[in-house]
């Protein structure tokens, strides 16, 4: 069924998507052979750290899009969205803790290290359930959704706009931060969970497997654009853009705004959650910083960058971003901070489109200069 | 010849006694002391109290605290202090230098537990009649606690003498606590009256004690139930104090969130624009302060004031640059703003992580703001804290009487009110921007100078900040500084109200998801603005 809609969707779909699909399935081609047939030591031999390197900004871009649908399309400015992508995160780290089974330093057949560790002698409730994979999969689009859900039903139900929301949200993520730092709150605190070994029996250390990931990163963005472009194609795509323009005439032609928007908030949530969880694997490792208010702000950078209200945009922007960001962490430690932060003023200041404006105004230029020669 | 048995016995003994308990100057003491054992050091002690010379009193006090040795070959009796690994010896007679030794050359003259115990109060006992009003209060504090009812006339005699008032207040108690014991109806109940009186919870251990001792004897019954109820009112005393500590801590914590979170209340009433950048003034009034200390080191206890007007006009300054460079081009759009003013953020802890260092820069604390104020036993307010609370009020009374009467204030807040009108009537809603900007920050670098003084000056001071900043103006309520008073407040007490049950970490998340819902509730804080004021604002 899923396979019927990407289908549909494809030859239905305008050129943009169909590039945007063109690239990804290059990148997917090329990128695993470059990684098994070019001999290393070659310059264009990629690394298993560079495959789960780019999964990763694969799993940025995810988180992006599932920003700019409701900052770009429904002008909702969710600080806190790190605290999903955590949470889907936290679910598949989860169940890979439970994975290691009796492997671990203590050898505890079901109890995770770090609580055999704090002398703990049963496995606390919201444990149960995640050593089956099936519900694990639930669970990373069930946690985020339902948070959304509840934070944003009482939310926008009592109207809460703007700026306000924004703050809420992040008040949201820095309490998340602080419960999870805690060693009480059964998560691991401060360390988080790591020392992973392996998925559905497939070490992750293995060289396939990262590939495979890398592969299934590509296919969680290809889908994730794919229904986010049906979402904001439809008629409900239309309202959405209504409500970010003028909330108050919607709601007066009798539209429930509010239901629109939590509909909206919810998926995004979800998107997040599943790239929160492939973001994981890749890693190899989710601690409670990753709720840190900061990292969501970043991920709002990331989408003004590319272009708010583009959904290629905002994936362009969160995987150009931290390109730049590796390389500046690695070569420029002391620049990075001034680089993000000149990024945010600059943006917002000179680039309300984002590159995507900049790439469509060139366009727009050419095309008028041959209309001109003609 | 029985007569010459007994003479030699007589100067045996002599002799034998002469050696140690009779000796009664302090060099026979010292030398006898040598060789003595545990028993006869009592006697010796004894001995050494009674002479009552300041030497008398020095020896006394290094033996309790173990530097009195004598040298193994001279027998001479010298004080040691340990340089390095060797001795340093003083001579106790003449209290010459003598030099450094090796430890094996010297003996200490050692005391047990119980001497030790026994030797403090002889030296509290002496203390008790100095000249120094600190050492009398030391020495009925020693007395106190080593609950020695022999000692009670001493008391007595000294509070005859007494004309300080702490001191007085001291042996008092003492005397109190050590009549309780004494067995004399007379002076337990007087001692008890007293005691209802001044309620110290020091007491309650002898308290329990005497009460203990006379639990069976039927004619203390009277007794015992005042010592009950003397109990439960020192306990119910603690508990009221317990509670007036914990609103102080409470409005200590909303003073600082207010001075923090004012200037943000402004900028965001009147423009409505959040400043992520505002934690970083604070931080940057907080180096300030660190400046002005570098700069003038010798001006310590004044260089609060000094930094005050300084790390006004610095962030005041950086803050009218900021407000004329960016924030004007995104009036009307606040989600950008909040962007924008966050790389602004980014920028400046960078830029203080390059010019100081990324660690916590070191402030002094003037001598001024340190030490406690003693309100009751149970209860001691730090300085620190008290001044806190009053910069803050006075921060407060400032503003109101900047907004509603100056000026600028008038226009201020006829900006804030409607915009359009006020542009009508010639206000420059621009230039008004800018300096209430400037204001806004202005402000926060004053907090950041307070702020120095009760946390670490580093670059992410104002990161830690902010958060807490945002909830005070949203739950105040925007555009209203009485709002943001009693929004900090609140907050203050009422995390700190919790903290006892639930600890730090959990007190702070409550306050969070209590906003977060407060905010469903009443989407405009506590005190939003009403009627046309605040359809015009949105």
């Amino acid at each position: 069924m899923i396979s019927n809609f990407i289908i549909l969707n494809i030859l239905r779909g305008d050129i943009r998507t169909k590039a945007f699909l063109l690239i990804l399935l290059f990148i997917a081609i090329i990128v695993p052979l470059l990684n098994i047939y070019v001999p290393a030591g070659s310059f264009f031999h990629l690394t298993d750290y560079h495959i789960s390197l780019f999964g990763k900004y694969l799993t940025y871009g995810l988180l992006a899009l599932s920003l700019d649908l409701i900052w770009g399309y429904c002008g909702i400015l969710s600080l806190g969205h790190g605290a999903f992508f955590a949470l889907g995160g936290y679910c598949i780290g989860i169940h890979f803790m439970r994975e290691i089974g009796p492997r671990g330093v203590y050898g505890d057949p079901i109890l995770p290290d770090f609580m055999v560790f704090l002398n703990w002698s049963d496995l606390p409730l919201a444990w149960y359930g995640f050593d089956s994979f099936s519900y694990t999969l639930l669970m990373i689009i069930i946690v985020p959704g339902l948070l959304a859900f509840i934070f944003g039903w009482f939310a926008f139900k009592s109207r809460v706009n703007g700026v306000y929301f924004s703050i809420i949200t992040q008040a949201m993520t820095y309490a998340l931060m602080l419960a999870f730092f805690q060693n009480d709150f059964g998560f691991g605190g401060n360390n988080g969970l790591t020392d992973f070994k392996d998925v559905l029996g497939f070490s992750l250390q293995n060289h396939t497997t990262k590939i495979f990931l890398f592969l299934l990163s590509v296919l969680a963005l290809a889908i994730g654009y794919l229904v986010s472009n049906s979402l904001v194609n439809s008629h409900s795509g239309v309202v959405l853009k209504g409500i970010r323009d003028q909330e108050d005439r919607l709601r007066f032609l009798g539209y429930r705004v509010e239901n629109y928007k939590l509909c909206a908030f919810v998926v995004s949530a979800m998107l997040a959650g599943i790239a929160g969880a492939l973001y994981v694997p890749q890693v190899g490792i989710i601690n409670p910083g990753e709720f840190a208010p900061l990292k969501s702000i970043e991920v709002v950078v990331w989408v003004a960058l590319g272009g708010r209200g583009t959904l290629f945009g905002a994936i362009l922007g969160g995987v150009i971003v931290n390109l730049a960001k590796s390389y500046f962490t690695v070569n420029f430690p002391e620049i990075w901070l001034y680089f993000l932060g000149g990024l945010f003023v600059l943006v917002t200041l000179f680039l309300p489109n984002g590159l995507v404006g900049v790439i469509k105004k060139i366009f727009v230029f050419i095309k008028n200069k041959k209309e001109k020669s003609f | 010849m029985k007569f010459f048995v007994r003479l030699l016995i007589f100067i045996l003994i002599l002799f034998n006694a002469s050696n140690n308990v009779y000796a009664d100057n302090i060099d026979e003491i010292l030398s006898a002391l040598q060789k003595s054992n545990f028993s006869e050091k009592e006697e010796l002690i004894t001995k050494l109290g009674n002479i009552q010379t300041n030497k008398s009193l020095k020896v006394l006090k290094s033996l309790e605290k173990g530097i009195l040795y004598y040298i193994k070959k001279s027998k001479i009796n010298v004080f040691a202090k340990k340089v390095d690994k060797k001795y340093e010896l003083t001579d106790i007679t003449s209290g010459k230098n003598i030099g450094l030794i090796k430890k094996n050359k010297i003996k200490r003259i050692s005391l047990n537990n119980k001497l030790r115990k026994y030797t403090r109060t002889i030296i509290a006992k002496s203390s008790l009649l100095s000249d120094n009003k600190n050492m009398r209060i030391e020495a009925a504090k020693t007395i106190f606690e080593s609950n020695s009812i022999e000692l009670l006339p001493l008391i007595s005699q000294a509070l005859k003498n007494e004309k300080n008032k702490n001191v007085i207040k001291e042996l008092l108690k003492t005397q109190a606590s050590l009549s309780l014991l004494s067995g004399d109806k007379l002076l337990i109940n007087k001692s008890l009256d007293y005691l209802m009186k001044t309620t110290d919870p020091e007491i309650i251990s002898v308290v329990n004690q005497f009460i203990e001792k006379y639990k069976t004897e039927d004619s203390y019954k009277e007794e015992i139930i005042k010592a009950n109820n003397l109990l439960n009112k020192i306990n119910s005393d603690i508990k009221l104090y317990k509670l007036i500590e914990n609103l102080f801590f409470g409005l200590s914590l909303g003073s600082v969130l207010f001075i923090a979170a004012v200037g943000l209340a402004i900028t965001f009433g009147v423009m409505g624009v959040i400043n992520l950048a505002h934690g970083e003034m604070i931080m940057i009034g907080a180096y300030t302060t660190y400046v002005i200390q570098l700069i003038f080191p010798q001006l310590i206890e004044y260089s609060l004031f000094i930094a005050l007007p300084f790390a006004f006009l610095v962030t005041g300054l950086i803050g009218v640059v900021i407000e004329r460079l960016v924030i004007r081009y995104l009036y009307g759009r606040p989600l950008e703003t909040l962007l924008a003013t966050f790389g602004i953020s980014l920028i400046l802890q960078q830029l203080v992580r390059s010019i100081f260092s990324p660690i916590n820069m070191p402030v002094t604390t003037p001598q001024w703001m340190s030490g406690m104020l003693n309100i009751h036993p149970a209860l001691s307010l730090a300085y620190g804290r008290l001044y806190i609370i009053a910069f803050s009020i006075s921060i407060f009374i400032a503003l109101l009487i900047l907004l509603r009467k100056s000026h600028f204030g008038i226009e201020i807040r006829a900006v804030m009110q409607n915009r359009p009108m006020a542009r009508a009537m010639g206000i420059k809603t621009n230039w008004i921007d800018s300096m209430t900007f400037g204001l806004g920050s202005g402000i926060a670098g004053i907090a950041g100078v307070a702020l120095s003084q009760i946390t670490n000056v580093g670059p992410n001071l104002g990161q830690s900040y902010i958060i807490d900043c945002f909830m005070v103006v949203v739950f105040g309520g925007v555009g209203n500084i009485w709002g943001t008073l009693s929004g900090a407040f609140l907050l203050g007490v009422g995390n700190k109200f919790l903290e006892p049950y639930s600890g730090a970490v959990l007190a702070k998340i409550i306050t969070l998801i209590f906003l977060i819902v407060f905010i469903q509730k009443k989407p405009k804080g506590m005190f939003a603005l009403k009627g046309r004021a605040a359809e015009i604002n949105q």
